[in-house]
């Protein structure tokens, strides 16, 4: 971005500065011998047009709105309307969930966020014995259709968007959505939300599954078809790097394997023979926002030029939608501590502002005393207030990509797009040529895994010799009594969810049911989307763990193969 | 003969890291499960979604001197006194040192210490300090 001999008379008044204004100081020392951001990724001191000096303004930068989109994905940003601020939430049994939902919608969200409990994420149903302990945990359980009417009792879904957190049973939940609109008389073309439905990035770190990889991917690029072909308006895959994250990845892997499985599900999906500019615009990805606020802001814009270029120039993607890449944002909850939990909301806030600088659609806060229990309600609004405080007060949101053009920024962004390429030609060779294959064998033989690992011991170190400072844990400590209020989730939930399962069981007619679920078999075995048939299913009332068996009777179930450490 | 010096030897602790129920977060675990090994001990490490039964059978055919549960979904009420509950079935419950770790809140760790955990170690705790606990508290052959 500077001629040549504008950049040689920079070089020549930094090494007079070195010489003459740094030197001395040196002498003094600095504070560390080696600056790293959180993923260990070294900084410099300083950073001056020379770092920038390869940087072609209109083919690396360019427009906010248009490709490569490194400034951002829309050309006003948030000075059209801020992201949308979608804190996810659930609970209990659908009734308590309904009740929050009808709280969210009168104070004017229109955007619902859906969490489930941990037997609904494993596709399990609340009377299965590993259901003890766990229904209406940590989420809504839902076992059947008649669960869903209940928590979208009231709510027309033609006029909202619903986010469903959910995974390796997200087809299910997709067809209990789709089979709700049905009965609620809303056009299918006109439902409207978002799956998270990766199952890619759950073998590689969130650890929720039914059956292998493989199948697994087969089943979200299902969903893919049926949301191209019946609710173009819904996104059936949510890329997420978030859970990567959290297991202990740094920036640039995050970046790199979520990448890599966004370009997985287009490899699948071109395989079936669909065209790119048909199923890229519904394809959208989910990302952490940690502690380093350059290297996260930094890590955002690369992987939006990563996406802009690959997805034109390896898949063929034309229209601009195509190659956009669009995410939501979580803050990093393994950064929160239990130690003097307030801190958690400053926490939080720097890594907001970096998913702000970066340039998210959407954007969940933490609560800060989610180290130590389920958020409470103080806690979440402290959440949501923090995003208000950016939106409104800090002036960051008033500017598109305020960042673009500092020499940090920018060649920190460079760096990462750098490193985030070769993790991804690596996994492409992996896979010979294939980024899904790749994915697949990495997943298969643990390389995912390893490489997470190492990242997240080798941070533990850091932590453990001090050279990583946590405030309030290994520096800064107190004696304190931490007892805050904190949710907890009614012990007769449980009963209240079996008494409704039992009921919707006795009701329904068993015979339709064996019919759609013997349907849904011989779809499988004949390689048929399996879709409509769960959608037949779940309008039949079968229960979510009958669906998830008959895969599980084809494909097995997943055993994780690598437990070594 | 042997020559074995048992008074000078010291003797490897046997530990087990276990992940009970349906809840998938790892990275503490494994963690733990690498630095344990690094400080000298016998690890076995259970893998995911285990049920309390499940651990139970491997830690008592393992012989583990150790036991550590970790357990981030709050299902830790119902769960660990299972796994407890199954030790003493086989008789175990004496000589396994059962520790409990991830988010549990302070109002529920007094049950659990009542129902034979020893100690709980909560996000943040260095992890040199539970290897102590462990060298100073694993039960004795």
């Amino acid at each position: 971005m500077f001629d040549d001999d504008e950049l040689e008379r920079i070089r020549e008044s930094r090494e007079d500065w070195e010489e003459e204004t740094l030197d001395p100081f040196l002498e003094y020392g600095e504070r560390k011998e080696r600056f790293a951001t959180v993923s260990n990724h070294e900084v410099d001191r300083l950073y001056t047009p020379e770092d920038i000096e390869d940087i072609d303004y209109d083919e690396d930068l360019g427009f906010p709105g248009e490709p490569p989109y490194t400034r951002g994905a829309y050309p006003t940003m948030y000075r059209g309307r801020t992201w949308t601020m979608r804190q996810f939430a659930g609970f209990g049994t659908a009734e308590e969930t309904n009740e929050r939902f009808h709280y969210l919608i009168d104070e004017g969200q229109t955007g619902l966020s859906t969490a489930f409990d941990m037997p609904s994420l494993m596709g399990l149903d609340s009377d299965h014995p590993m259901s003890e302990g766990e229904v209406g945990k940590e989420g809504v359980a839902v076992d059947t259709l008649a669960d869903m009417e209940v928590l979208f009792d009231g709510i027309d879904i033609g006029e909202v968007s619903t986010s469903f957190t959910i995974n390796p049973s997200a087809a299910v939940i997709y067809a209990m959505y789709v089979a709700l609109a049905d009965e609620q008389g809303v056009p299918r073309d006109e439902v409207r939300g978002t799956l998270q439905n990766d199952m890619l990035k759950e073998f590689i770190a969130q650890k929720e599954w039914v059956i292998p990889p493989e199948p697994s991917l087969g089943i979200v690029t299902d969903t893919v078809e049926f949301a191209v072909e019946e609710t173009p308006k819904f996104h059936p895959v949510s890329v997420s790097g978030y859970h990567i994250r959290e297991a202990g990845s740094t920036a640039v892997q995050e970046a790199a394997f979520t990448l890599a499985d966004g370009f997985a599900y287009v490899e699948d999906c071109l395989d079936r023979g669909m065209e790119t500019d048909d199923f890229a615009p519904l394809l959208s990805f989910f990302f952490n926002s940690h502690n380093s606020v350059f290297e996260e802001v930094a890590k955002f814009r690369a992987s939006r030029r990563i996406y802009s270029r690959l997805m034109e120039d390896w898949y063929g993607a034309s229209k601009d939608e195509s190659k956009r890449l669009k995410f939501h944002t979580q803050t990093a909850g393994q950064s929160l501590t239990a130690q003097q939990p307030m801190n958690n909301i400053v926490r939080v806030t720097l890594q907001a502002l970096a998913g702000v600088l970066g340039g998210t659609q959407s954007l969940h806060t933490n609560s800060y005393d989610e180290a130590l229990a389920l958020p409470s309600e103080e806690a979440v609004r402290v959440a949501l207030r923090t995003q208000q405080i950016i939106a409104e007060e800090s002036g960051v949101a008033d500017i598109v990509d305020p960042l673009g053009g500092s020499f940090a920024v920018e060649k920190l962004t460079d760096e990462m797009e750098e490193e985030i390429l070769e993790y991804i030609h690596e996994i492409k060779e992996m896979g010979d040529g294939s980024v899904r294959d790749g994915v697949l064998k990495g997943i298969d033989d643990g390389y995912f895994l390893r490489e997470i690992q190492d990242s997240s011991y080798e941070y533990q170190q850091r932590v453990e010799r001090g050279e990583e400072v946590v405030v309030g844990v290994n520096e800064y400590t107190m004696e304190e009594d931490t007892s805050p209020d904190i949710l907890q989730v009614d012990e007769t939930t449980r009963d209240r969810q079996l008494e409704r399962l039992e009921r919707v069981k006795e009701e329904r007619d068993d015979e339709e049911v064996e019919d759609c679920l013997d349907a849904l078999s011989e779809a499988i075995e004949s390689d048929d989307n399996v879709m409509p048939y769960i959608v037949d299913a779940v309008k039949a009332y079968a229960t979510m763990g009958e669906i998830m068996e008959v895969f599980e009777e084809h494909h097995g179930s997943y055993q994780e193969t690598v437990t070594a450490i | 003969m042997s020559t074995e010096n048992t008074e000078t030897e010291e003797r490897t602790v046997r530990c087990m890291i276990a992940k009970v129920g349906l809840d998938g977060h790892d990275r503490g675990a494994r963690v733990v499960a690498r630095a344990f090994r690094d400080a000298g001990f016998e690890v076995i490490y259970s893998g995911l979604h285990k049920a309390p039964d499940e651990i139970v059978q491997a830690a008592v055919q393992e012989d583990v001197d150790v036991l550590g549960i970790s357990i981030l979904s709050g299902a830790h009420n119902t769960l660990v006194p299972k796994v407890i509950a199954g030790l003493e079935e086989y008789g175990a419950k004496e000589d396994t040192l059962v520790l409990v770790g991830g988010v549990i809140p302070e109002e529920d760790r007094e049950d659990l210490k009542d129902e034979g955990v020893a100690a709980i170690f909560g996000p943040g705790t260095p992890i040199e300090e539970t290897i102590e606990f462990v060298r100073e508290n694993a039960p004795e052959r």
